[in-house]
């Protein structure tokens, strides 16, 4: 398995550390319900199909990443810097 | 105050295997230099040195600011050091001189030594570029020096086994061109 990385290129697999699903993106805001907490901390869908996780560039360039993959055929349907656009050029 | 010595990490002596050589530079200069957001270009106006896009190396006379990160690159060379800095440099500077083993990697079989350890293929790699990756478990920065030369950095408390693992996969790749004669 390989993952391009908007900084580096394609890279191996073992350069990354997977975090878990991209629902941590989505943090509740300040005062939300412990129902939004609860979903938010616990509940995740489990998809035969399109999924999104993080990753983290370790052994490369230190980017979160935002991945879209499909749990069915393997294919890496994007790969993304959570850091946004201009991090992946080196701007920021 | 107590009387420090600088050490090298490692004090070999350059071994070759299959005409490749592995050597150790014994104290590298090492400032790690992290611009604030947006201020790379700035930062490297200040300092005469193009801040470098990632995987690659801007060069100028014996400084060299070799790309290790998102937003961060390494200035190398004889005279890096943080007293030379200019003032107000728009960013995070530490000196990391002594954090890091330098080791060069020169000869013809000097890729197929790296394809053993590295998760990269360096076969088309050219002077000017620099990639943050593995050296086994190891973290690395390899800088490519053209004409089969490589310049590794990995952490100086793990400087004994990268030696070693470099210095094993020479020896097998030796004792694979050896059978193939």
């Amino acid at each position: 398995m390989r993952l391009t990385c908007p900084l580096c290129g394609p890279r191996d697999r073992r350069e990354f550390y997977y975090y878990g699903a991209a629902d941590y993106l989505a943090r509740p805001a300040e005062g939300a319900p412990p129902e939004a907490w609860d979903d938010y901390l616990h509940l995740r869908d489990n998809p035969a199909g399109v999924t999104q996780d993080l990753w983290y560039h370790e052994q490369g360039c230190c980017s979160w990443l935002k991945v879209t993959r499909n749990t069915v055929t393997h294919e890496i349907l994007a790969v993304e810097s959570v850091a946004g656009a201009d991090a992946a050029e080196g701007r920021a | 105050m107590p009387d420090l010595i600088a050490k090298p990490a490692l004090g070999v002596a350059p071994v070759t295997h299959a005409g490749t050589t592995l050597a150790e530079i014994p104290l590298p200069q090492i400032i790690a230099i992290a611009p604030y957001p947006g201020q790379a270009a700035a930062v490297g106006a200040a300092l005469g040195l193009a801040f470098p896009a990632p995987n690659t190396v801007s060069e100028s006379g014996g400084a060299r600011l070799v790309w290790a990160g998102r937003d961060m690159a390494f200035l190398i060379g004889a005279e890096a050091s943080a007293a030379t800095l200019p003032e107000g440099l728009a960013a995070m500077v530490s000196d990391q001189s002594d954090a890091w083993v330098m080791l060069t990697l020169v000869g013809p079989r000097a890729v197929d030594v790296l394809a053993r350890l590295v998760p990269l293929d360096l076969r088309a790699a050219q002077r000017g570029q620099a990639f943050r990756s593995a050296l086994g478990h190891m973290p690395l920065v390899l800088i490519a020096e053209g004409e089969g030369g490589f310049t590794l950095l990995t952490f100086r408390s793990m400087a004994r086994t990268a030696w070693h693992e470099i210095e094993e996969a020479m020896a097998k790749v030796e004792a694979r061109l050896a059978l193939s004669a």
